[in-house]
């Protein structure tokens, strides 16, 4: 530990570096998940490609979407199921 | 067959032209044949970053629209051996040019220079996705600061997706002093955040600006400043060859012990 973060900790003061970390890092996690229509589009193809070896999906009524969360992002799909394929 | 490197950045201002104008000429004194082209339709600036305003006669638009050949829009940097520039076009926009095109160009060019280097535009839009088209590396300029980091970080997605992988990332304007008082993110915080490979850290000098005004960038200009011994091994870098970061810490780097030996302080 430097004796400026050492200061910092008694005072309870952060270098601007610091501050300036911190919100670059919460920002890129929003602007990292902010994906294009397209690129969901392409996930969402993708995953009824998939799933389709186990069961049939209602493309209709299949819906992929990105969250975000306070620190995190979630993807979300939610795959309607026409009928199971006995495998 | 020539590499074809763009330099980018995403946000305005943070010395993509300056650093695309000093490769330029860094790889000409090395003896390297190198096409500058100036992709920022319609906010030209690289002819006056290299002194070279009064010599145009083409543009880029004239080239990909047939209107001449690239050789004649190709101005001839009489004071470096095999250094040539293309401009921008000054009075069109972004749209007079495809990425299509500026592929072929680029692949046109390749076969007679051992680099073309590609100043990009700000921003993400046509003018970005022309310049990085022909491309085959891709050099990131930030700055230690929140917008141009979050600016390179959104670049290197895009890179990505355009499959022009592994940029190297160039960190300009450094503040020693501010670093040191913890009041500028360092090298390390900048490439903990964006987690891409660096090739070379160049310290904020006011000569950059002197040699802006003179029109002779500052690796010839001003060999021993501190800005140009950092475009140097950049230079060094992007030849491949593995050159040693310069510490930026006052009392060690190179310029300041130059001074002190010649007495001059500091």
């Amino acid at each position: 530990m430097s004796l400026r973060t050492f200061l910092n900790s008694i005072t309870g003061k952060q270098d601007s570096k610091d501050v300036a970390k911190e919100r670059l890092r919460l920002v890129l996690v929003h602007d990292r998940a902010s994906v294009s229509p397209e690129f969901l589009e392409k996930i969402k193809e993708d995953l009824i490609k998939v799933i389709s070896k186990y069961m049939e999906i209602d493309e209709e009524n299949t819906k992929v979407i990105m969250h975000r969360m306070d620190e995190s992002a979630v993807l979300e799909a939610n795959l309607a199921i026409k009928e199971i394929r006995r495998v | 067959m020539g590499e074809v490197i763009v330099v980018t950045s995403g946000k305005g201002g943070v010395g993509k032209t300056t650093t695309a104008a000093n490769l330029g000429v860094g790889l000409a004194l090395l003896g390297k044949k190198v096409a500058l082209i100036d992709a920022d339709i319609g906010l030209r600036n690289l002819d006056v970053v290299m002194g070279l305003e009064n010599r145009i006669v083409y543009d880029l638009v004239d080239v990909v629209e047939g209107r001449c050949r690239s050789k004649q829009a190709l101005i001839r940097d009489k004071r470096y051996d095999n250094l040539f520039l293309l401009p921008a076009a000054q009075t069109r926009d972004k749209s007079a040019v495809t990425p299509e095109q500026m592929k072929a160009l680029c692949t046109e060019l390749s076969e007679e220079f051992d680099f073309i280097l590609v100043d990009c535009p700000a921003g993400i839009e046509q003018g970005f996705r022309n310049a990085i088209a022909g491309a085959t590396r891709a050099l990131i300029v930030t700055t230690p600061e929140v917008s141009a980091v979050r600016d390179a970080d959104r670049i290197i997605g895009l890179l990505e997706a355009a499959e022009l992988n592994s940029p190297q990332l160039i960190i300009n304007r450094l503040r020693p002093d501010m670093v040191k008082r913890g009041d500028m993110m360092d090298i390390d915080d900048i490439l903990e955040i964006l987690a891409i490979g660096l090739i070379g850290v160049i310290p904020d000098d006011e000569r950059i600006i002197i040699s802006t005004n003179r029109g002779e960038p500052v690796i010839a200009l001003d060999k021993d400043s501190a800005s140009g011994q950092a475009y140097r091994n950049i230079v060094r870098r992007v030849m491949g060859e593995s050159v040693p970061f310069i510490d930026f810490d006052e009392n060690k780097s190179v310029f300041n012990r130059l001074k002190k030996m010649m007495g001059l302080g500091g």
